[in-house]
């Protein structure tokens, strides 16, 4: 396939970032060491792009950028999986750079593009246009490719070739892979080079026709369900697959009790599975569509508090391992709709590390540090790569944020081209102030 | 007693004397539908919009009827699927309406929380005529107004509503209307149509027909739709009529007088017996004309709040 | 809304009175009863035409039909209220047409509710006369209606309001001439 791609219009992005002296002074700020769960107030020094020193350092004789912190903590700059850029294809959605300026919004300093582009990212030359366009950027993109051409499910991609263009992932998001066979020669062949199978788990027979979590509130609204039984069984084919064959199984976006349960007994055994959750699926109940509500239509569905109630445990057990975004744009004409008629998914970039804090740490009592752990640390783990801890001698990839500020969510504030939040209006605690990566620096709010 | 709210999208939330008091008002324009000039000028220079996307003539009719006799203007915009297919969205049409200032929308949508969509969009009142399967509240109205007027009064009467629920709005709005009521109701039909969390309403769950039979003073009886056996909801419309079906001789057995009810259109022979649909005990014509005298009360009451 | 009674214009006697006057002034410009036909305007009127209807009958030793009118569909104020008012039934359970047709009401004030009556009879077929009886006129017509058969004339003031009370619903039977702050412009019930 010869697709001629064309870098899109990035808007105002050049704004958004400034890069940094050779020498950087960060005064007065909190660096947690979220394995031991301690912290430490300290100065840090940056210079050309590296952790000189953690502690008291003295600006009087420093000679280069001073950034006072005031207290703001510093963390391994925070990873989203599970992106959703549009590009190519649906620029009118989002583009490569307005999702960049979302995540640089929400604190992130790297995404995982997920592959349901238009046409759909199976091809070296899709992957490398997206990595060219991140080359001078503060986020670092990890494409996602698909797992079979066209996200059919029939023929795998030259899964070879694309790691070695950058894909750090498989998936085909959006719908599972329904030929089991076709998955497990997928994980197979993805175990040569030690890089995940990334699911979303859904069979689409049992799913059919569903809108909603099929419930209490779908016999009620008069909408088609969705079973959590249809998450479940896929779920538990790709642990039965993994622990057959080997090769690293990520189950993306859980979102029911019983996911979590068949993921928590499948770790014990040893398999070699991870997963991840959207802040949606810890923050809104299928109670939200009361209204009809298509900012709240998503999928996998919103489900219940007893689904929440097993994923914050999972959560807090290590079960879960990442917390992922499943930013997913839409334009206001495609969501203003019927419910029907509405497509799946909400944007979440921005809103990620508040409603973590204001939900998991506030509400459920989930230690902070755990919560931060799950946004900047595990997701690198998961992927195979190497964590940017705050450490003397380790590059900078950083991101610092108050974690007991108010703010309120403004869906007309987002960088996103997007507008679907269920969240806008929402108080949350917890904000990201900027993030720091090379030699980028980047303000949240500016 | 005045009703207090703006739009009826449902019965769900709406109380008992708000249900008797739309009652009540219709009785007072069944009268009105027996003169010789069967025609009030209630709603006079008023203007209803009745915006149907989905095929419907009963209903419709009713609607239309209903407004003709309480002098509205009415405007008809039926809109086909396929129409929507090529970009006429609900959207638009909202749009519209409120340019033309109406102040009366009727509306009929195979998508659930069609009206409510709506409901956001314009200044006006919104009726829902049937949105996907949720609601059908005017249906429900008119079914309690007439076994009202058969039994007098619905506390302990006993409904069993027969066949499709899952995808029956006329079920969803009677339960909530009939609850309400006080009468007794039960949901009889094949396991996978009856919903998932249906015991979260205060109704009793059957699948035995002739156990419905039993316990019902009155047998509601919904359309089955042909298109649910290509779905596997039950395995043919033979099975179906043999064991769910209100025959003749399942009636003669169960050695009972029960009330027929059928919101229409009927499939005959599979349902329904043609006998039973047709017999004196069979309230289905009754129903129809309740249909104009509820519509019009609906109209009436929702046309008065500002 | 404040009410003060300011007069009592007819007690139970003088009703009993007027009543029996009405009744015969009915039959004398009828020349009898034949294809008579009476109408109460809810929900005073109604009372009003039984009586009278009930003093026919000792005059003429036969009734006539008698129908009652609920005139609230034919109201032309729902513009200026906030929620519609009550409905009640309309029994006319014979035929109008080529009949003369005495609508009884009340009290005659604006003349709005009389025309909703004319309106609403018509529905009911084409009588050959309608004719009004009311047992109290007491000006400030707003359209150009005339009684035929009047109880007793008043002159009032606009903040003024005429009360008849009924034994059949009220505790009394008398005619009282109040002070109210009630809207003026409201069809009297």
């Amino acid at each position: 396939m010869s697709t001629k791609l064309n870098k899109s219009y990035s808007g105002n992005a050049q704004q958004i970032y400034r890069t940094v002296d050779d020498a950087l002074l960060l005064k007065n700020a909190v660096v947690p060491d979220l394995n031991k769960k301690t912290e430490l107030k300290a100065d840090v020094l940056i210079k050309n792009g590296v952790i000189e020193q953690i502690g008291n350092v003295d600006d009087l004789s420093f000679k280069g950028e001073v950034i006072d912190l005031n207290g703001k903590m510093i963390i391994p700059g925070m990873l989203d999986l599970h992106v959703h850029f549009r590009e190519p294809g649906r620029e009118d959605k989002e583009t490569l750079m307005s999702g960049a300026a979302a995540a640089l919004a929400g604190g992130f300093t790297g995404v995982c593009t997920m592959p349901n582009t238009t046409p759909a990212t199976d091809n070296r030359e899709i992957v490398e246009f997206i990595i060219e366009q991140f080359e001078h950027h503060p986020i670092d993109v990890y494409p996602i490719a698909a797992i079979t051409l066209e996200r059919k499910g029939e023929q795998l991609v030259e899964m070879a070739e694309l790691v070695d263009a950058g894909v750090v992932g498989f998936s085909d998001d959006g719908s599972s892979v329904s030929n089991g066979q076709v998955l497990r020669r997928a994980l197979e062949y993805a175990r040569m080079f030690n890089i995940p199978i990334i699911e979303h788990c859904e069979d689409e027979q049992l799913a059919v026709g569903g809108v909603m979590n099929e419930g209490a509130m779908s016999t009620k609204l008069g909408l088609t369900g969705m079973s959590s039984i249809a998450e479940d069984v896929v779920v538990a084919r790709n642990i039965m697959l993994a622990e057959y064959i080997g090769g690293k199984m990520h189950i993306a976006h859980i979102s029911t009790a019983g996911a979590v349960e068949l993921v928590r007994q499948a770790k014990l055994r040893g398999v070699s599975v991870t997963a991840e959750v959207t802040p949606h699926h810890f923050s809104l109940t299928e109670d939200a569509l009361e209204n009809y509500d298509t900012n709240c239509k998503m999928s996998p569905p919103l489900r219940t508090q007893k689904d929440i109630d097993a994923i914050v445990k999972g959560l807090k057990d290590g079960t879960i391992d990442a917390i992922a975004t499943d930013h997913a744009p839409h334009t206001e004409e495609e969501k203003n709709v019927e419910f029907d008629h509405a497509p799946f998914g909400i944007l979440g970039l921005e809103t990620a590390l508040g409603l973590a804090i204001t939900e998991l740490v506030k509400k459920y009592k989930m230690s902070l540090y755990d919560v931060l752990k799950k946004l900047s640390v595990t997701p690198y783990q998961i992927l195979g790569l190497d964590v940017p801890y705050i450490e003397v001698g380790h590059k900078v990839n950083m991101t610092i944020l108050d974690p007991k500020q108010k703010w309120i969510v403004d869906k007309n504030k987002s960088r996103s081209r997007s507008r679907n939040t269920p969240f806008h209006g929402w108080e949350l605690t917890g904000k990201p102030w900027g993030v720091i990566n090379g030699k980028f620096l980047a303000l949240c709010d500016s | 007693m005045s009703l207090i709210r703006k739009h009826l999208l449902g019965l769900e939330g709406v109380e008992k004397d708000e249900l008797n008091h739309i009652i009540q008002t219709a009785t007072s324009f069944k009268e009105v539908l027996s003169r010789p000039f069967p025609k009030v000028p209630t709603l006079r220079g008023k203007t209803i919009v009745n915006l149907f996307f989905e095929a419907s003539t009963r209903t419709r009719f009713s609607f239309e009827l209903a407004e003709k006799r309480l002098s509205a203007d009415t405007l008809n915009f039926s809109v086909s699927a396929s129409a929507v297919k090529k970009g006429e969205s609900l959207r638009d049409t909202a749009q519209n309406i409120e340019a033309m200032k109406v102040d009366m929308v009727v509306i009929r949508h195979a998508a659930a929380g069609a009206p409510h969509f709506l409901a956001n969009c314009i200044k006006g009142s919104v009726i829902n005529a049937g949105d996907g399967c949720h609601e059908h509240p005017t249906q429900a109205l008119l079914d309690m107004m007439t076994l009202l007027e058969k039994f007098g009064d619905l506390q302990g009467l006993r409904v069993a509503i027969i066949g499709d629920v899952l995808h029956s709005r006329v079920a969803r709005s009677n339960v909530y209307g009939l609850t309400k009521m006080g009468a007794e109701v039960a949901l009889c039909g094949p396991s996978p149509l009856i919903p998932i969390r249906a015991d979260q309403w205060p109704v009793k769950i059957m699948n035995n027909v002739d156990d419905a039979i039993f316990w019902a003073d009155v047998l509601m009886v919904l359309r089955i739709q042909m298109e649910r056996q290509q779905a596997n909801f039950f395995p043919s419309l033979r099975e179906y009529h043999n064991y769910f079906g209100i025959t003749v001789d399942r009636l003669n057995r169960a050695r009972k007088t029960l009330t027929i009810m059928h919101p229409g259109p009927i499939n005959r022979g599979i349902e329904l017996d043609s006998e039973l649909a047709d017999s004196e005990h069979s309230l289905i014509l009754d129903q129809v004309t309740n249909g104009v005298a509820v519509r019009m009360a609906v109209l009436y009451l929702l046309s008065g709040e500002k | 809304m404040t009410v003060k009674v300011k007069a009592r214009l007819i007690d139970a006697n003088g009703l009993k009175r007027t009543i029996s006057r009405l009744a015969y002034e009915i039959v004398e410009r009828n020349k009898g009863i034949q294809d008579v036909v009476l109408v109460g305007v809810r929900t005073r009127g109604v009372f009003l035409a039984e009586r009278i209807n009930h003093e026919i009958e000792r005059i003429e030793k036969s009734a006539l039909p008698m129908g009652i009118l609920d005139i609230t569909m034919y109201r032309d104020d729902f513009r200026e209220l906030h929620s519609q008012p009550q409905l009640q039934q309309t029994e006319i359970n014979f035929d109008i047409d080529k009949k003369n047709v005495v609508l009884v009401d009340d009290v005659l004030y604006t003349g709005r509710t009389t025309r909703a009556a004319l309106e609403a009879l018509m529905a009911f077929g084409r009588p050959t006369t309608i004719q009004l009886a009311v047992l109290i006129d007491r000006g400030h017509r707003q359209l150009p209606i005339k009684p035929d058969f009047v109880g007793k004339s008043l002159v009032t003031s606009l903040g003024e309001e005429v009360q008849l009370k009924m034994k059949e619903i009220d505790d009394d039977d008398c005619v009282l001439l109040v002070e109210t702050d009630r809207d003026n412009y409201k069809i009297e019930d």
